[in-house]
């Protein structure tokens, strides 16, 4: 149990030092949020859809802590190559303890930037329903981190170096990203899209996160996303710590 | 303590390690030489539980790595030879963090961590973060680390490279003392031949991937009518410059500096 801290708390300093990360990572939710938020809200208004901001802000929060959660588990192929990573795989540790404490730690890095976004989103006149909100948030913002940092240490369990991460991005996360209904309704656009994000658990996350800040309309039911959210962050963990576990070097 | 038979490593076509068998006691000191890329290297991580033989048997403390992983790395140490620290954290965090992963008793720990780090004279450095390290300075921690806790067998991959005469000889001395008074089990490689001959009791010697003779020290000598043992080393493993695959190692460094730009 000492492991899975002292890995979790690794990750915590690694990202609490480097101001670069974090300022970094913010600059694109905030660019999304203006341009997108800003540019079009006054269009959605008139299609009679209501507020967008209040629409976008939780599609943004999840973009967040999806791209961090991935980054945070493909931070692994980093370890890799600068070596710290035999560290770790040949201590006395089970290596499940291993990939448990790193994925609690990326999960943790993620979060903590996605509540940052949250807070963004406030100043941009982004508003909850109630305050019980937060709590209900909150566990669908945890449940899409942990999901994607464990789905991110699987890939970077079986890739060595770097060469593949483009492939990664542009093949994997922005498909999940822009699939989802983050940006814009489910309802209404053609059947193959709605079909496709029925098969994202991204889409889930950010359909909870919606219901939980108050949204009237949900796609697929706050119990289906728990559900789903659940069993899938459940399966990724199985299978990333499977294949952490059998990392050659 | 290890038992090698047979021991192949196949990567494509390419054959790392060729069929070698060896056997190292309890409580000795045995030195693995060679050129560089002779398979030294994916010798110790096959008996590490880093990588899994193609064929073969291998031992360690009675125990099959590639089975009983968690066992086997109960029982072992080891120093590599590439770096493997967190830049980021600062030297005494690397070390603490050592201690966790190893079960060093709390109690212990602070003083063990002030020793190693007094004894490699980084003490006074405890707080930076490694990354504004020197190589040597880095080398020095890594080796500090590999000493944190007692194991039954201490792996030691050319943990020399790079350091001063000053460090070398600390290095030795406190290996040698392990050896004496906890019957510690030291497998090392090296390329300065002088320290293999004084630390080491017996010396094999691999080339291409094979065993090509071992012995004490006494032994390679006398069987290559040398009279020390580099002149052994030569006369066993021939005069000609071994490239090493240019691993992708390098590129991904380079990459990464691009990537993180001011951050490193």
């Amino acid at each position: 149990m000492n492991a899975v801290y002292v890995l979790w708390i690794r990750q915590l300093k690694r990202y609490s030092r480097s101001r670069a990360r974090i300022v970094g990572s913010l600059g694109q939710p905030l660019l999304f949020l203006v341009a997108l938020g800003f540019g079009f809200g006054p269009i959605f208004r008139r299609a009679g859809a209501g507020n967008y901001l209040q629409f976008l802000a939780p599609g943004v929060i999840g973009m967040t802590i999806l791209f961090s959660a991935v980054f945070s588990g493909i931070e692994l192929i980093w370890d890799r190559q600068f070596g710290f990573l035999k560290e770790t795989l040949v201590a006395p540790v089970p290596r499940m303890m291993i990939m448990i404490g790193r994925t609690c730690g990326g999960a943790t890095v993620s979060l903590v930037q996605g509540l940052i976004v949250v807070a963004i989103c406030y100043v941009a006149g982004f508003r909850a329903a109630s305050f019980a909100s937060w709590p209900f948030a909150f566990v669908f913002m945890a449940l899409i981190a942990i999901m994607f940092t464990a789905f991110g240490t699987a890939i970077a369990s079986v890739l060595s170096d770097f060469q593949a991460f483009q492939l990664v991005m542009n093949f994997l996360i922005m498909p999940l990203f822009f699939l989802s209904g983050a940006l814009f309704p489910l309802n209404g656009v053609p059947r193959a899209l709605q079909i496709v994000a029925a098969v994202n658990p991204f889409a889930y996350g950010v359909d909870g996160m919606r219901v939980a800040f108050g949204a009237s309309a949900s796609q697929f039911g706050a119990v289906m996303d728990l559900a789903v959210l659940g069993a899938i962050t459940l399966l990724l963990l199985g299978v990333g710590g499977y294949l952490f576990s059998k990392i050659q070097l | 303590m290890i038992r090698v038979e047979n021991l192949v490593k196949k990567y494509g076509d390419f054959t790392a390690v060729n069929d070698i068998s060896f056997e190292v006691d309890q409580g000795e000191v045995f030195a693995f030489l060679g050129p560089n890329g002779a398979g030294k290297t994916t010798t110790i991580k096959m008996l590490t539980t880093l990588l899994k033989p193609t064929s073969g048997t291998v031992e360690v403390d009675g125990l099959d790595p590639s089975i009983s992983h968690h066992e086997v790395r109960k029982r072992f140490g080891i120093v590599f030879q590439d770096p493997s620290l967190d830049d980021e954290l600062t030297a005494y965090e690397n070390l603490e963090l050592h201690c966790i992963l190893y079960k060093v008793p709390r109690k212990a720990r602070k003083e063990r961590i002030e020793k190693l780090l007094g004894l490699f004279e980084l003490w006074e450095r405890r707080d930076d973060p490694v990354k504004q390290f020197s190589g040597g300075m880095k080398r020095r921690l890594e080796i500090a680390r590999g000493l944190l806790h007692t194991p039954k067998i201490l792996f030691l991959d050319e943990p020399t490279l790079g350091l001063d005469p000053q460090t070398r000889n600390h290095l030795w001395a406190h290996v040698q003392k392990l050896n004496h008074e906890e019957q510690v089990t030291v497998f090392l490689t090296t390329h300065y031949m002088e320290e293999a001959d004084r630390v080491a009791q017996r010396i094999a010697i691999i080339d291409h991937g094979k065993i090509v003779a071992q012995g004490t020290s006494e032994d390679l000598k006398r069987r290559t009518s040398t009279q020390t043992l580099e002149q052994a080393f030569l006369a066993l493993t021939g005069s000609t410059i071994r490239d090493e695959i240019a691993g992708s190692i390098d590129q991904m460094r380079q990459m990464s500096r691009m990537w993180r730009g001011g951050r490193r």
